[in-house]
């Protein structure tokens, strides 16, 4: 059985669905109690699973982060949520010094296996501290997990696995997408999930691997790397533009599905690369130079980046910033124009 | 009119910066008698049970058991069997050896570091026995004394510090940034006061579950500065967790003096005044006053009391490492006139002063505990040393990344034996690869 989700509630799923499972499953973070989580993602689990299993903690992510090693210690698999990605900075001695290294540091006498969930990037008119996507700080660590679903049945599938993983997991999710997918035109009525073919989420216990990209759209002419909302702005781009792009979701970051990023850019030949973050030093980066190692040869364009400008997220001229639709498209037409 | 008009705020007075600076410098007279020692045995003993704010005379008091006559006075007296006490003693021994042997052998360049407990051997031996073997030890880097207490093999600690073949950390960690699951001693950091929070969490998982075990963290007075301390304290009083916190308050961190953890304004276990839970101010060198407090605090947080943060008053008789010389930024004399003396010799002499012990049984003890410390540091030895041969296979630096090993760490690991074969084209030392 299944049934037509919101990203909300497909993640609500996936908690509820662990929390019954495995009695070492806890939920903490601030707000999402009794409450349910300022975006809703864990209403009603308190109410259904106890407040010992399901509790607000003090404002405090460097705590949080750090009890939840600790639990882990004891032996349970904590599920930390971090509000906004934004405000994951006082926790990150706590994940980078940490838990990243625990296992590694004990040679296996401790492991962290925590899940910390937190919506990122913009496009809710959120400002500089509710919009960011800092999703590379963290692939750049030693020891750490790196996943950004894009549809309502990769979050509770991939949630699941991230979960049920022994290592640290980031799991950023795409606020932008947790009602609706998003094509990058802000101007134009929001759309929801409701009859979306990835909207369709089968009962209780399902997992999407971690470590494997999803083809969002077969094609010949160039390929497309990307995750969370992105996949949907791209995917808007190619289908207005008529393009035979080939566009992947890669939905982990770190481990990477790689063989699927390097078959795709051999058998295409041009590869664009797009995220929301801000654009030196970031994950594009990364993929820029692993293609470019990887599949020079099979290159017939320079490999291009799309992202976010170098700036920290604005308010008013959030639109300005985002990498919609023009950014896209016109790195799309430089692509297919090189030769 | 004047030609100038002073300007706004002129007749303020002149905002000055405070930087704390020690009483005694190089060169200085010592003299503690600012410190006010209190009696021993003068100190109320609440119940474990009490209201947090009862322990609150205790935070800017000092609990003392063992007095200038070496006899053991007050509410504070565990009453420990002369057995316990002569075990206690020799475990803080049996450290002091290990720090001493372990000193020198890294100034013989056997390993790269050491870190001596020196004069604090009863803020980990005694506290240790305070607790219950299943309780986790979440530690710093200077709680050598709860293995030693806990019995864990001192070979595993030395092999450990030679980073050698045997050393169960594979040779990742920094000599004594020891791991000991085994013995419900959780991995030491190395980054500072990480280790709380970790402690209440796993505080918090012992209540979730509904078991019976604590958490017992220790913390320099130091790195009571850090944000990791606040939130520990914070979620532990929020949760009411099963934590001990232990501050040891050895007066200096490296080169820093107290003052610049904020001892010039109110004593370390006053912070617990501010979060609401159970505060204590002990004697760290009277090792009956440690047990005490810290079994009066595991009692309180297994009868769901909540948490106790205990301040250790102690004084670190020497350097901060082996990295370290104290002569350069404190008074010579400092260690000798600390004015709470020596916790072995104070243990000794309350022996001694109840029977139980005597100078004759004193040094046949001491030439034990050196032969067991030359055993264990011979065992390992014959494991290898630091920088003598190549201890761990490459491809351990690969593995305990993840749990199973990536793509890209798998073309590293390549990358490594690659290297190895062209530096060693022989196959290098014996019984590196896939040893």
């Amino acid at each position: 059985m299944s049934r037509s989700m919101t990203m909300i509630e497909a993640i609500n799923d996936a908690l509820d669905t662990m929390l019954a499972r495995d009695p070492d499953v806890v939920v903490l973070g601030e707000d999402i109690g009794y409450f349910g989580g300022v975006f809703r993602a864990t209403a009603g689990l308190q109410a259904k699973h106890g407040r010992t299993r399901v509790f607000d903690t003090p404002i405090s992510e460097g705590g949080i982060i750090g009890v939840a090693v600790g639990m882990c210690a004891y032996g349970l698999r904590p599920v930390p949520e971090i509000q906004f990605a934004d405000y994951i900075y006082p926790g990150l001695d706590q994940l980078v010094s940490e838990a990243a290294r625990l296992r590694y540091r004990s040679a296996g006498e401790f492991i962290a296996p925590m899940t910390v969930r937190s919506p990122f990037g913009g496009g809710i008119f959120g400002g500089q501290t509710h919009s960011q996507s800092p999703e590379a700080m963290f692939t750049h660590v030693a020891g750490l997990k790196t996943v950004v679903p894009s549809t309502p049945y990769d979050a509770k599938g991939l949630l699941i696995a991230a979960i049920e993983d022994n290592d640290p997991v980031l799991f950023f999710e795409p606020k932008r997408l947790y009602n609706g997918p998003f094509d990058g035109y802000y101007d134009r009525p929001a759309r929801t999930w409701k009859g979306h073919r990835d909207a369709e989420v089968p009962d209780g216990h399902y997992t999407v691997p971690l470590g494997t990209a999803r083809m969002v759209r077969e094609g010949e002419a160039l390929t497309i790397l990307a995750y969370g909302t992105m996949v949907h702005v791209a995917a808007g781009v190619v289908g207005q533009k008529g393009v035979d792009a080939e566009i992947i979701d890669l939905r982990t970051l770190v481990p990477l599905d790689i063989k699927a990023v390097e078959k795709s850019v051999e058998k295409t030949g041009r590869c664009l690369i797009v995220h929301e973050a801000t654009r030196t030093s970031g994950f594009g980066a990364e993929l820029a130079a692993l293609v470019t190692e990887r599949c020079f040869y099979h290159l017939e364009a320079p490999v291009e980046r799309v992202t976010g400008f170098d700036t920290p997220y604005p308010h008013s001229l959030e639109w300005a910033y985002f990498p919609g639709p023009v950014r896209v498209g016109e790195a799309i037409d430089r692509l297919l124009a090189a030769d | 009119m004047t030609n100038e008009a002073a300007p706004p705020g002129a007749n303020r007075p002149v905002l000055e910066l405070h930087v704390p600076e020690p009483r005694f410098r190089p060169g200085d007279p010592v003299d503690f008698a600012h410190l006010a020692i209190p009696l021993a045995g003068a100190q109320m003993r609440p119940d474990e049970a009490c209201e947090p704010a009862i322990t609150y005379p205790l935070c800017t008091d000092l609990i003392r058991v063992l007095g200038d006559d070496d006899q053991a006075h007050g509410p504070w007296n565990p009453r420990l069997p002369a057995e316990q006490l002569r075990l206690i003693l020799r475990q803080m021994a049996l450290l002091r050896t290990f720090d001493a042997r372990m000193y020198r052998l890294q100034r013989q360049g056997k390993t790269s570091f050491y870190l001596k407990s020196t004069g604090e051997e009863a803020t980990s031996v005694a506290a240790t026995h305070a607790l219950d073997a299943a309780d986790m030890i979440f530690p710093s880097y200077r709680q050598q004394g709860c293995l030693i207490a806990r019995g864990y093999p001192m070979v595993e600690m030395v092999n450990q510090i030679f980073s050698n073949r045997a050393d169960k950390l594979k040779g990742r960690q920094l000599p004594i940034l020891y791991s000991a699951r085994e013995a419900n001693f959780f991995t030491i950091s190395g980054n500072l006061a990480t280790q709380l929070p970790q402690a209440t969490g796993f505080a918090m998982a012992s209540a979730i579950k509904g078991d019976s075990r604590l958490a017992a963290a220790w913390v320099g007075e130091g790195s009571t500065a850090e944000g990791d301390f606040h939130s520990a304290l914070t979620f532990a009083a929020v949760y009411n967790a099963p934590v001990v916190f232990a501050v040891v308050n050895n007066q200096w961190a490296i080169s820093s003096f107290a003052g610049f953890a904020g001892a010039e304004r109110a004593t370390f276990a006053a912070r617990a005044i501010g979060y609401g839970i159970a505060g204590l101010r002990v004697d760290g060198n009277d090792a009956l006053a440690v047990f005490a407090a810290q079994r009066w605090a595991a009692d309180r947080a297994r009868m769901n009391r909540g948490p106790t943060l205990i301040e250790y008053f102690t004084y670190r008789a020497e350097g901060h490492s082996t990295s370290d010389d104290p002569g350069v930024y404190r008074a010579a004399d400092e260690g000798a006139g600390w004015p709470l003396g020596d916790p072995l010799a104070r243990l000794q002499a309350h022996l001694a002063a109840i029977g139980e012990w005597s100078a004759q049984a004193h040094g046949a003890m001491l030439e034990e505990v050196d032969a067991e410390v030359r055993a264990a540091i011979r065992a390992a030895e014959a494991n290898g040393i630091l920088g003598h041969g190549l201890h761990q296979p490459d491809t351990t630096l690969f593995e305990d990344v993840y749990e199973h090993m990536p793509w890209h760490l798998q073309e590293q690991m390549a990358q490594a034996l690659h290297e190895r074969a062209v530096k060693y084209p022989d196959g290098g030392a014996a019984g590196v690869l896939g040893a």
